[in-house]
């Protein structure tokens, strides 16, 4: 079996605010291909990682790789090269609220490449198709809902076919059907485009359902206890705290 | 100890009796704390005090049991002053007794106390020297000053990239913007403007009557309303209308992470958000302000004729007489400048607006108070200046 190749390395990176120090020492891989989950109790720093991982809060200390690319030490050209190559989910979808869904999705087709408005229009329709809104052109993120709000978002995340792909918390505040289907959506653009995806969750669900990899972030702690497949940290972890999280607190409480 | 004291309601005609907490020690010095009574969070209850000076007393206390036998009702209040005691207990090591509580209070004070605090929080509650709030306070405002010198000097290279055709706002953006700031302020522009016209007529009225010298209320009225007010009002107005409106846009951008999004795609939020509000705002607002001056004008006008028994004629010729071109070009000069700086205070304040609704109100309110702040100051520099080069 081929060696996997890293697609972004992080390298003992402390994060913190102010004086205030959040996690310490995180240092994992997440390979091309990877559906990389960041797991870990609420509060214990998987969004101020998921930020730091796409640019926006440097790290107050270690490095993140984007291949033999050390992002915070990159100059803004470069930076902006692996941005280009981003796609970003955010909690509450971020669509551009004064924007209907076809110009949210089309904004960065203009803004990164020489295409038409027809062509942009066609990739407009065909983001949205893939993400069951077909139809929803005109429409503004008020005036749908949250579940297709984050449909909207991924459509616009997948804009421009982006090497890797990050949400932040997609199932939240989702009923356990629409995650559901935000999960199996996520699952086939991954094996279809073969992207690379980082997903913050504490949904359990959606980890086993479409994790390959994971790193485990303790709060108690301020670093990552585990990391490997979450199916594999759940057959054979045996630290208390990752079997609590893992088992929805059925193990490990004795601790 | 304390009695029991049993009351009617009159409302109700059920009974009520009020709460009550008392100790005792027994000869194996154990302290049992007795309640009575109704504890309910919506009337006074009885303080621990006296318990906690027992348990902090070196008077050999050896278990700490509680006797709620006498406790009618219940709810949180009852629980704060049971969790008081037990954590005063635990503290002095003392071993307490809880199989005497009735089962839902047990739980409930198992439950407050299976987390232990959390001291590392970085959130201190001991209070802050004076010296540290100095301190502190200064180097807050070195930190402001240099965001604020940032965004001015980003600012300035976001308008310099236009003009290498490198911008990336939206033009249907910009219309938006510019009818926001244009024609949708006129009503209020109108309003205020005339109103301030009719306002220095009046005085100026007033005081010139005395002298017979009435006919000067148009001189007063055009020169002030041209130089200065016309820009003054209008720009106050647009604080408060345009520059709130503004930051309230950028802060709830901020909260909902639609400014996030911006900067991973790359695009920046200064060219693509706050460059077309600085543009639309600079190039409305002199357009505002001479539409400002005509309304002011006519504010004094109908003061002039209605009051003052002028004829239109001659307060328009009055008027014509009194201006200079040197005026409305400083009228314009102030109303440029002033379009820059609230736009510029508005835009920062949205764009360092925190992630919740209470920092969009902060925001805004701030970016209204800079803006009117910036406006006094740089009146009071262009009206020094015009005087000392005698313009």
């Amino acid at each position: 079996m081929p060696k996997k190749e890293a697609h972004i390395t992080a390298k003992d990176v402390t994060m913190a605010y102010g004086d205030f120090v959040v996690m310490r020492n995180l240092t994992f891989a997440v390979y091309r291909g990877d559906v990389f989950v960041i797991m870990g109790g609420s509060g214990c720093g998987k969004s101020t990682l998921l930020r730091i991982m796409i640019g926006l809060k440097s790290p107050a200390r270690g490095c993140i790789f984007y291949g033999d690319t050390d992002f915070w030490e990159a100059g803004s050209e470069e930076q902006h090269r692996i941005k280009r190559n981003f796609g970003v989910l955010y909690q509450s979808g971020a669509l551009w609220s004064s924007m209907t869904l076809a110009d949210n999705i089309a904004l960065p087709l203009g803004q990164y490449t020489d295409l038409g408005t027809n062509d942009i229009n066609e990739i407009v329709s065909l983001k949205l198709d893939l993400v069951g809104l077909a139809g929803f052109e005109k429409f503004y993120p008020s005036e749908i809902s949250g579940g297709m709000r984050k449909r909207a978002g991924l459509a616009r995340a997948m804009a421009l076919d982006p090497e890797v792909l990050f949400f932040d918390e997609p199932s939240a505040g989702l009923d356990p059907v629409s995650a559901r289907r935000l999960d199996d959506l996520i699952l086939e653009l991954s094996e279809s485009l073969g992207a690379t995806i980082v997903i913050v969750t504490h949904e359990l669900p959606s980890i086993f359902a479409i994790g390959t990899n994971s790193v485990f972030l303790d709060a108690e702690t301020r670093t990552m206890i585990a990391q490997g497949d979450p199916k594999k940290l759940l057959a054979d972890s045996t630290d208390p705290r990752v079997r609590r999280f893992l088992t929805r607190g059925e193990e490990g409480m004795g601790e | 100890m304390k009695t029991i004291v049993a009351k009617i309601d009159t409302q109700t005609g059920s009974e009520t009796t009020e709460p009550g907490l008392s100790f005792n020690i027994s000869k194996e010095r154990l302290l049992v704390v007795r309640c009575i009574g109704a504890w309910r969070i919506d009337q006074p209850w009885p303080s621990a005090e006296g318990v906690l000076k027992q348990l902090d007393s070196k008077n050999g206390i050896q278990a700490v049991a509680f006797d709620l036998k006498g406790v009618t009702d219940w709810d949180s209040s009852l629980l704060t002053v049971l969790l008081k005691c037990i954590e005063r207990s635990e503290e002095k090591r003392i071993p307490v007794d809880l199989d005497t509580l009735p089962d839902g209070i047990r739980r409930l004070l198992k439950l407050a106390t299976s987390v232990p605090e959390k001291k590392d929080t970085g959130r201190g509650v001991a209070p802050k020297s004076l010296l540290y709030s100095i301190g502190q306070s200064t180097l807050e405002f070195f930190h402001s000053s240099r965001e604020m010198l940032l965004f001015i000097g980003e600012a300035f290279l976001a308008f310099t990239r236009m003009f290498t055709g490198s911008i990336q706002f939206r033009a249907s953006d910009f219309k938006q913007i510019i009818r926001e700031c244009g024609v949708q302020a006129l009503p209020i522009v109108s309003l205020i403007s005339l109103l301030v016209g009719l306002i220095l007529a009046f005085i100026g009225a007033v005081q010139l009557m005395m002298f017979g010298a009435q006919i000067f209320v148009a001189n007063l009225v055009g020169i002030a309303m041209v130089r200065v007010m016309g820009a003054v009002m209008t720009a106050i107005i647009m604080a408060g209308r345009t520059g709130a409106a503004f930051a309230a846009q950028l802060g709830t951008m901020q909260v909902n992470e639609e400014l996030d999004a911006f900067s991973t795609l790359g695009i920046s939020p200064m060219d693509f958000l706050v460059l077309p509000r600085m543009l639309a705002l600079t190039l409305m607002m002199p357009l505002l302000c001479i539409y400002a001056d005509l309304m002011g004008v006519l504010g004094g006008l109908i003061v002039g004729v209605g009051m003052l028994d002028m004829n239109l004629m001659e307060y328009y010729n009055q008027t014509k007489g009194a201006i200079r071109l040197n005026d409305l070009f400083i009228g314009l000069f102030h109303s440029v400048v002033f379009g820059v700086l609230v736009s510029l205070a508005s835009c920062l304040r949205g764009i360092q607006c925190g992630r919740s609704a209470t920092a969009v109100g902060q925001a805004t309110t701030s970016a209204v108070v800079t803006s009117i702040v910036c406006i006094i100051v740089a009146t009071a520099i262009i009206t020094i200046v015009c005087n000392v080069l005698g313009i």
